[in-house]
């Protein structure tokens, strides 16, 4: 399966494979937004992350103070907390894709990477 | 117009004003920036926008007790403290006091990996937050554009500022918003079009190779401002915008005088010198000696128990010192009195406005009566014309509100043609003085005009100015049928002048002599015929007498012959009477 050797690949060297993914959600409310968000996550650490995850939801509006430790300005963002390093994916996280790749659960394909790097100057 | 009729019904009317507490800034907004409403500050990197807004925010919490928080996005909470304590600005205390609050947002683009549609609610969440939890009244965004940089999708982005702004006004701060300068637009990304009631744009612009500082009022919604550039500096306390305008001409005119420290010079200014308080220029061609009158100037300032500040921007201090001695004068006692102080700067050191600054400072601190900036010349040369006038106007506005009598020495370039910049210039000033040389004969001789003096009759005549190892001293210069002249050509004519004035002398002790010569021969000769006359009267006396004798004689003869003859008639003696003798006859 294309998803175990990504899978196998990266998260090796974050510790093994069958260390626990810990993921946080950053809403504002109880937004259609977020809980578009909330379902989407699900579903992919389902299908990807089946038992090795545990998901926090954080809403800023009960615990403003909360906004200042991860950095959080865009609203959904999910933040990778573990493995490391951090990582965020802001969004709704509609596009599967992208976030597996944002959660180094796959190599980015060509096409964006290219994309990107023609867009915005590159990321890492 | 506001800005003198402070309470009048047009101000109350106005948008409410929030005062910066930046020096100058708040003249030229009409008193400060739009309350309860975003204004955005633009300008390239290292302009001052941070500052600014930092300024704005301490000032705030320190003056005018408005909490405020400021949101950093390019610096930590660290690095600004750092930043601003340069400006003398205690921000960490006021962070301790909790009257500001700074919130470092750090954005890694590397990070961040966009997955859908998003919005910025997180950063409302916290702006929010960090607003509540002090009660801010003042918000700081520094640089907002580094969303655009660490955040996908410029369209979400776009549209969520606006939302920003509207949150801010809803929220009722005063906000200020940075941006970099953008090539076609004031921003890079345009933010203009979402602030619409303040924009002021900051510019650090290099002019032969000094850099100055403006900000201009590029728009200021419903509020007359300063549209003009206006140059800022950012001093020891923070920010001072210069505002070429701003205190007017409502100084009060003094009528008590200040002595020039040259007694003949005070004789040409109807006997008293200057008026306190007003500006003198002093023209002239180099080694003329503005800076020996300069120094006359502020050392009788210091022996009068006054305080005089000298700005030196051609000489350093202690070679004045040496220079002075030369001519008699001793300043070093002045100095050492603290009643004399010199302050030194290369023209080129800084910018004009950096001069200004740190000559307003030096006034303030040192609290002279007297001011002395010599050679403003050298000065004018760090910037431009218009700039430079501008800074002469401003320095003067200072000293006449405080009044300091001040004298600017400007060096000329030979002839009599006076240099533009300077008639631009001495149109500020209340007296101006002219020093010339002439040459002729082989010399040089200095003279000096008093070319004005505003309110009073002061003397319209050329003094011949000689500088001795005794000091300065103002002679007539000969006048005459020959012109002008001076040094050795006056004392040559003067000598002429002195044997013809002896040849006359001598001449009328002559013709004293002759005269008293003649009276004597001529009392002589009247001693002379007086005695021929004396001689004259005693003959005529002797012979008198002797026709008397015979008369005597011969009347007696007759009486005689009468009694012989037994006449009984008179002698002819007795009178004309008797007629008898003849008769007998």
């Amino acid at each position: 399966m294309k998803t175990r050797t990504a899978r196998r690949r990266k998260p090796d060297a974050n510790g093994g494979p069958d260390k626990l993914w810990q993921l946080r959600l950053y809403v504002a409310g109880q937004t259609p937004r977020s809980q578009t968000a909330f379902r989407n996550l699900n579903r992919i650490c389902e299908d990807h992350l089946r038992g090795r995850f545990s998901i926090e939801v954080v809403d800023l509006l009960e615990h403003p103070q909360l906004s200042k430790g991860d950095q959080i300005l865009a609203i959904p963002t999910l933040v990778r907390k573990l493995p490391k390093p951090v990582r965020k994916i802001i969004g709704d996280l509609s596009d599967t894709e992208r976030v597996l790749v944002g959660l180094d659960l796959r190599a980015p394909p060509r096409e964006m990477t290219e994309a990107k790097a023609s867009g915005d100057g590159g990321p890492s | 117009m506001k800005k003198t009729v402070p309470n009048s019904p047009a101000r109350a009317a106005q948008l409410p004003k929030c005062p910066t507490g930046i020096q100058g800034l708040d003249e030229i907004t009409g008193g400060g920036l739009p309350r309860g409403r975003p204004t955005l500050v633009c300008g390239g990197a290292g302009c001052g926008k941070t500052l600014l807004a930092a300024e704005f925010l301490v000032r705030g919490a320190a003056r005018f007790g408005e909490p405020g928080v400021f949101m950093a996005f390019e610096e930590t909470e660290a690095e600004l403290q750092a930043n601003v304590a340069s400006l003398g600005f205690d921000l960490a205390g006021l962070v301790r006091r909790g009257k500001i609050l700074i919130d470092h947002v750090h954005l890694e683009r590397s990070e961040i990996q966009e997955t859908g549609e998003y919005d910025l609610e997180g950063l409302f969440v916290r702006l929010n937050h960090a607003i509540d939890s002090l009660g801010a009244r003042r918000v700081v965004l520094d640089t907002l554009e580094a969303l655009f940089a660490g955040l996908p999708s410029e369209a979400i982005l776009r549209a969520e500022l606006r939302r920003l702004f509207r949150w801010l006004k809803e929220k009722g701060v005063t906000a200020v918003i940075t941006a970099e300068r953008g090539r076609d637009h004031l921003t890079r990304h345009g933010l203009e079009e979402y602030v619409s009631d303040c924009v002021i744009l900051l510019d650090h612009r290099v002019h032969e190779q000094i850099a100055t500082r403006h900000l201009r009022i590029v728009k200021y919604r419903g509020a007359l401002h300063g549209t003009n550039e206006y140059p800022f500096l950012i001093g020891e306390a923070g920010l001072s915008v210069l505002p070429v305008t701003s205190l007017g001409l409502n100084h009060a005119a003094s009528t008590r005088r200040i002595s020039t420290g040259i007694a003949r010079l005070d004789a040409m200014l109807t006997g008293r010198g200057f008026f306190r308080g007003s500006s003198v220029l002093l023209t002239g061609t180099p080694g003329t000696g503005k800076t020996s009158v300069a120094a006359y100037f502020a050392e009788a300032a210091a022996r009068r128990g006054e305080r005089a500040l000298y700005f030196a921007f051609e000489e350093s201090p202690s070679q004045i010192i040496r220079n002075m001695r030369s001519i008699g004068l001793r300043l070093k006692p002045s100095v050492r009195r603290g009643a004399l102080r010199f302050h030194a700067a290369r023209p080129s050191l800084y910018g004009l406005e950096m001069h200004l600054a740190t000559m307003f400072k030096e006034i303030v601190a040192f609290q002279p009566t007297v001011v002395v900036v010599d050679p403003l010349t050298s000065l004018l040369v760090a910037g431009t014309e218009s700039e430079t006038k501008a800074m002469v106007t401003r320095l003067i506005d200072f000293l006449k509100g405080h009044q300091i009598t001040s004298l600017f020495t400007s060096l000329t370039h030979g002839g009599h043609a006076l240099e533009q910049s300077e008639i631009t210039i001495s149109s500020l000033m209340d007296s101006w003085l002219l020093l010339q040389d002439f040459e002729g004969n082989g010399e040089r001789n200095r003279v000096l005009y008093v070319l004005k003096a505003r309110g009073m009759a002061h003397s319209n005549q050329v003094r011949e100015f000689l500088i001795s190892n005794r000091g300065i001293d103002l002679v007539d210069a000969y006048i005459g049928p020959s012109g002008v002249l001076t040094g050795a050509a006056r004392a040559a004519q003067t000598a002429r002048e002195k044997v013809e004035a002896l040849g006359t002398q001598q001449e009328a002790v002559r013709h004293q002599r002759d005269l008293e010569r003649k009276r004597t021969a001529l009392e002589r000769q009247i001693a002379m015929l007086r005695s021929e006359y004396e001689a004259e009267k005693q003959e005529v006396w002797r012979s008198d007498e002797q026709a008397g004798m015979r008369q005597r004689v011969l009347t007696a003869e007759r009486t005689e012959l009468a009694r012989l003859r037994q006449a009984d008639a008179r002698t002819a003696g007795d009178g004309r009477g008797n007629s008898k003798p003849e008769r007998i006859r």
